[in-house]
């Protein structure tokens, strides 16, 4: 067993160091004055934060928001119709990673498709759907490619690489930046501060941030994933609102550099390009998604064959997860939650993926804590 | 009976994990069952680990449990399916706080299946009933066609015996009650998946697999005085699923300090890898213990003084208040809700 002892690890996690950060919070809050709305964009920020317990150690003048941080949840309902268009194929495998076979398209999920005899595996990376398609030449082998910057350059490194002709890729790629711009638009959401996403941030680097501290006057903190990462990133944030200094920081500095890592965006840069893109439940986002350029359009499933699928319906009726997904209402607020809505039969994407807003709140928040 | 339409109508594979799935499974095949106990003693509809037969001119009464024994891989870090087959079921004898007397074993074989391969597995049976000092006196073999099964199943029922007055139930856990954990969570069903195929990740932790019946012995007292309320080793679904299994039959609140808890580091990070929660991973070779609170102490020293239960722990408390719920006070001092785990715990995404 190779186990990395990550310097200061134990410090993330000591509660001698979170009763001192929170002590701070407390007293910066109280300088303030008035209630702050922080947003995260990431289902891993939300996880930490409920896991431990986080939102019960603040002051009740701070509002954590959970905005569309969950890469399953935000996919539109058309790109999974699609991805079920194609598995119902005979000649077809369709790969993807885990959640994405449960969540529900239009009419059906791909697990629906599977129990009925198409044939869908489950894979942890591109690498392993592009071994599927050397292992069935006969097949065609199809990865429909899902999540924000963190996923991106794993599937165009393979696609630079020459996968086996039988292979192509949907790509339902989205890109962080640009969806909380669509948010800080929303003028009734009136976000304070935003808590950023370490992992995307990794391969972006914080220029990107950067509208937001300059142009919007918004802070901005990339934070980790450990509980103190959290609250410390809030408090990084308290700073700059109490002392009017707006500006993008960077709490995860023992991982994310400045400029991100360049190999990784050149490679996003050489396979995909920016395009207007729709979010589930948030709606058609101005450069928000990727799709493959040209020269290597001889693996995009959507060149590759032609797809015919019918009108999509990303929110089933009564469902509230377009207002959950960028904080405009708690999960507990929806009337199907914890009803009809359960992770076991999830009517919303946000209850199908351990990432989804709704998914963590039903496994962490009980009608008492909540 | 009502049976599901759709895709709906099918069993999934999260239906045998151990959480609210399985009961909903449980729930299906049990209900109609015409007798579901014997004398009055505990019997199908309690869901324990076991039930009992109370024998009317005796003092002492006959408990009965039955375990099906499936794993993947059937070699595994620290055991194999063999050594699971006898822990698993004496184990649950002695969470109803009996004696364990005899087995029964059934093995169901799949045509093809290598000699050498049943033999190390029969091998491994039979030095633990050595071990733990019981007779495996009746079975059955059958084999089936290639395809209908996967490799081996080997079922083995448990008969034990205890005083008609000893009450260690999941229904008996008691406000005040301090809550013992006898070892570390999660080795065993973290070590069987980071041994898959796939995921590659190379570590030195085993599986807990052990007899509990080192830890019986030492408290043997203690469960004949009925200081012990509620016994119960935390399998499929972890220690979420037993606690919240007691919290539930018992009609209390159970309150785990996170702190507390022993968890192995090799655990922690394959669990945070791979986005799984160590609360819903198996042990096969733990238990909980709910303790009358004067006596907690006592009970924790002799089983601290066991080889399997250095590092036992108290790990919380049950209280009356908001019955029906677990709640955890997290390592940095938030509080939060510990659910029944759902299904087969997969790992996730990104």
């Amino acid at each position: 067993m190779i186990y990395i002892d990550i310097p200061g690890l134990n410090v993330l996690k000591s509660k001698e160091f979170t009763n001192k950060i929170v002590k701070k919070i407390n007293q910066i809050i109280k300088e303030i004055g008035k209630p702050l709305k922080f947003m995260h964009v990431c289902g891993t920020h939300e996880h930490t934060i409920s896991k431990y317990g986080l939102r019960t150690l603040l002051p009740k003048e701070i509002e954590i928001l959970s905005g569309p941080g969950c890469p399953v949840c935000i996919c539109p309902a058309a790109d999974i119709d699609r991805a079920v268009e194609l598995g119902k194929r005979d000649d077809t495998i369709i790969t993807t990673f885990g959640d994405m076979v449960r969540v529900p398209a239009t009419n059906i999920s791909l697990a629906e498709i599977k129990a009925k005899g198409a044939d869908i595996r489950i894979v942890y990376g591109p690498n392993d759907a592009i071994k599927i398609a050397r292992e069935n030449p006969n097949k065609e082998v199809i990865f429909f490619a899902i999540g924000f910057e963190t996923t991106v350059p794993l599937i165009g490194y393979e696609i630079k690489l020459g996968p086996p002709s039988n292979f192509s890729v949907i790509c339902a790629h989205k890109l962080i930046p640009a969806a909380l711009e669509l948010l800080m638009s929303q003028s009734q959401l009136k976000i304070d501060g935003f808590i950023s996403p370490g992992h995307v941030s990794t391969i972006i680097g914080l220029k990107p941030y950067e509208i937001f501290s300059q142009g919007y006057r918004i802070p901005n903190v990339v934070s980790g994933f450990e509980p103190n990462d959290v609250l410390l990133s809030i408090l990084m944030l308290l700073r700059q609102v109490r002392d009017k200094k707006y500006d993008t920081l960077n709490e995860y500095s023992r991982v994310v550099k400045p400029e991100g890592n360049i190999r990784a965006q050149k490679i996003i840069e050489e396979v995909f390009k920016p395009v207007s893109s729709p979010w589930r439940g948030i709606g058609r986002v101005f450069d928000g998604g990727l799709v493959i350029r040209e020269d290597y359009q001889a693996f995009d499933a959507d060149k590759k064959y032609d797809i015919k699928i019918g009108k999509s319906q990303d929110i089933p009726p009564g469902c509230s997860c377009h207002l959950i997904m960028v904080g405009k209402l708690y999960p507990y607020e929806c009337k199907l939650f914890r009803n009809q809505c359960t992770p076991i039969n999830p009517i919303g994407p946000c209850m199908v993926s351990m990432e989804g807003t709704c998914s963590i709140y039903y496994k962490y928040y009980s009608e008492e804590n909540s | 009976m009502s049976v599901k339409k759709g895709s709906l109508n099918i069993i999934r594979l999260a239906h045998g994990a151990g959480g609210s799935l399985q009961e909903e499974l449980i729930n299906f095949i049990t209900k109609n069952i015409p007798f579901k106990n014997v004398n009055n003693g505990v019997g199908v509809e309690e869901l324990d680990d076991g039930a009992t037969i109370p024998l009317k001119d005796y003092e002492k009464e006959i408990v009965v449990t039955a375990d099906g024994h499936t794993i993947y891989p059937l070699f595994f870090p620290g055991g194999d399916l063999g050594i699971l087959s006898i822990c698993g079921t004496v184990n649950d004898l002695i969470m109803m706080g009996a004696e364990p007397l005899a087995l029964t074993s059934i093995i169901i074989i799949e045509e093809g299946f290598k000699f050498d391969k049943l033999y190390k597995l029969i091998n491994s049976m039979n030095l633990m009933s050595e071990k733990a000092n019981i007779a495996i006196i009746a079975g059955d073999t059958k084999v089936m066609p290639r395809g209908s099964l996967n490799e081996i199943i080997i079922t083995t029922t448990g008969i034990g015996i205890k005083d008609k007055n000893i009450k260690v139930l999941d229904s008996n856990v008691k406000a005040g009650d301090h809550i013992i954990l006898t070892g570390s969570i999660g080795d065993h069903g973290t070590a069987l998946m980071a041994s898959r195929e796939g995921l590659n990740i190379s570590t030195d932790l085993k599986s807990d697999i052990s007899l509990l019946l080192e830890i019986y012995k030492a408290i043997k007292s203690e469960i004949k005085n009925n200081y012990i309320h509620a016994m119960k080793d935390p399998t499929r679904g972890g220690i979420a699923a037993a606690l919240n299994n007691w919290a539930y039959k018992s009609n209390v609140s159970l309150w785990i300090e996170e702190e507390k808890v022993p968890i192995k580091k090799q655990v922690i990070a394959i669990c945070d890898m791979l986005g799984l929660d160590p609360y819903n991973i198996a042990s096969e070779g733990r238990a909980l213990l709910s303790v009358s609170p004067i006596h907690s102490e006592i009970v924790l020293e002799k089983i601290k003084s066991t080889t399997i239960g250095k590092e036992a722990k108290i790990i919380g408390e049950v209280r009356a208040e908001n019955p029906k719920r677990v709640f955890l006070k997290t390592i940095v001092g938030g509080t939060r809700f510990v659910d029944m785990p759902l299904g087969e715990p997969i790992p996730r995404i990104c």
